[in-house]
């Protein structure tokens, strides 16, 4: 990824279009980020529909996987929300494992990582708020804003409260989405920062060679590291996404 | 729950804080760095000309993985682990019986078998006492001819020994009357040799 004879660590984020697509005006060209979201949804189904085909009672390696997967992320929402989450388990599982498998598939190099950029971050986090929002209110009515009043507060410290949990609720998309966005580019960045110095210590020669490994080293135990905050923040999206789940659903203090 | 409230409100600041710092620094960073890579202006996460083709994709992406997941992979996928708890609470089910069933047979066979000792100790006991019985009855039936017999001989002895007496007697009476005619000449008449034959016979 050498630009102009540098390293550029930002170079792994640009977006150019594969198939131009302009229709009336806007650019809905099929990029490399776009066939990163083909690629999710594809590898994604292979596990979990191609896996369970067999229907088999003695599981075989990919089912086990698909079955595996399906009750992990089942018992973190019956675990956050009880049985009645149950409602909200596609959507859940859909935005764990779309999200982990754009971490995952991000770490191959020379790949991209859809969730990398904040647009993708924020439009998961605003759907899983607006499912809230939506679900709350069809559900619940106007009930459904007693969230945002705390029981067993002194009336003269209700506004407050009620300030405090309206910001703390609309922080909450804004939050989610910033933190899977920056754990992902700011990762990406050191990894390509630090395989960088490796390439730049190499060319520089001499006395520079000879400490070339240890940024390498770094790079190593970084790309583990990475491979974890992928899996990390993939499920702690998928937690988030139950506890704010679990709003709409119990919205009772 | 004011606590649980205000745990959320400071998780949902600091997890704000926690995601705006790094990404500020980011940003400062890649402003920093964008001059040295050239021409490029914006920072592609927030280069705005993308967000709609990546908002279109992802739409499509995610509707499609939304729909492939909730309609066919989910419950596909629970179907066969609820098919799989039956067969194992069935297969369990049916081993419990089974066990059931075998204890069962085996306590039926303890009884029976209990029942044939008792019968046999019975039947034993039976012939034991018929046995017993019979034996008894002979042995009366023996012991009673054999005390019949007994009086029988006793009854000849007593006979033969009478009669022997009485011919001792006579020949006693007969010697005493030799005896006495031999020694005095004079033969005593009958009746006294018998009697006095009669009185030594009672002294001895």
């Amino acid at each position: 990824m050498a630009a102009g004879g540098g390293i550029d660590p930002i170079h792994q984020f640009e977006i150019h279009p594969i198939v131009a697509l302009r229709p009336f005006g806007l650019n809905l060209s099929f990029t490399n980020a776009s066939l990163l979201m083909v690629l999710v949804v594809a590898v994604i189904s292979i596990i979990m529909i191609y896996g369970s085909s067999q229907r088999s009672v003695v599981p075989g390696r990919l089912q086990s996987l698909a079955e595996m997967i399906y009750e992990f992320v089942a018992s973190t929402v019956t675990g956050v929300m009880g049985k009645q989450g149950m409602v909200f388990f596609p959507l859940v599982f859909s935005l764990f494992m779309f999200v982990l498998a754009g971490n995952m598939l991000g770490m191959i190099p020379g790949s991209f990582t859809v969730t990398s950029h904040i647009i993708v971050t924020a439009a998961f986090a605003f759907l899983v708020i607006g499912t809230v929002l939506v679900y709350g209110i069809v559900k619940h009515g106007s009930h459904f804003f007693g969230l945002f009043v705390p029981s067993g507060v002194p009336g003269w410290l209700l506004p407050f409260m009620v300030l405090i949990e309206a910001v703390s609720f609309v922080s909450r998309p804004i939050s989610l989405s910033l933190r899977l966005f920056g754990n992902m580019l700011a990762g990406h960045i050191a990894l390509k920062v630090f395989g960088g110095f490796v390439v730049a210590l190499l060319a520089a020669g001499g006395a520079a060679t000879i400490i070339a490994p240890l940024p390498l080293l770094l790079a190593v135990a970084l790309t583990a590291l990475e491979f974890l905050v992928a899996f990390l923040q993939a499920y702690v999206f998928a937690i988030l996404t139950c506890v704010y789940l679990n709003d709409a659903l119990h919205p009772g203090h | 729950m004011p606590v649980r409230s205000s745990r959320f409100v400071r998780h949902g600041w600091a997890g704000l804080v926690a995601s705006v710092l790094p990404a500020t620094l980011l940003v400062g960073a890649a402003a920093a760095a964008t001059p040295l890579s050239g021409e490029k202006a914006a920072f592609p996460p927030f280069d705005v000309a993308t967000f709609s083709g990546q908002l279109f994709w992802l739409a499509i992406t995610f509707g499609a993985l939304y729909w492939l997941m909730s309609t066919v992979a989910l419950p596909r996928v629970g179907a066969i682990l609820e098919e799989r708890a039956a067969t194992i609470s069935r297969d369990l089910d049916n081993a419990a019986q089974m066990q059931a069933k075998a204890e069962d047979t085996a306590k039926a066979y303890e009884s029976a078998l209990t029942e044939a000792r008792k019968n046999a100790q019975a039947i034993a006991q039976a012939s034991r006492d018929a046995g017993a019985k019979a034996s008894d009855e002979r042995r009366h039936a023996v012991e009673a001819e054999l005390s019949a017999k007994l009086a029988q001989a006793e009854a000849t002895i007593a006979t033969t020994k009478t009669s022997a007496m009485t011919n001792v007697a006579g020949l006693g009476s007969e010697v005493a009357i030799a005896i006495v005619t031999k020694l005095t000449g004079q033969a005593p008449s009958a009746s006294e040799a018998s009697e006095a034959v009669d009185q030594v016979l009672a002294r001895g």
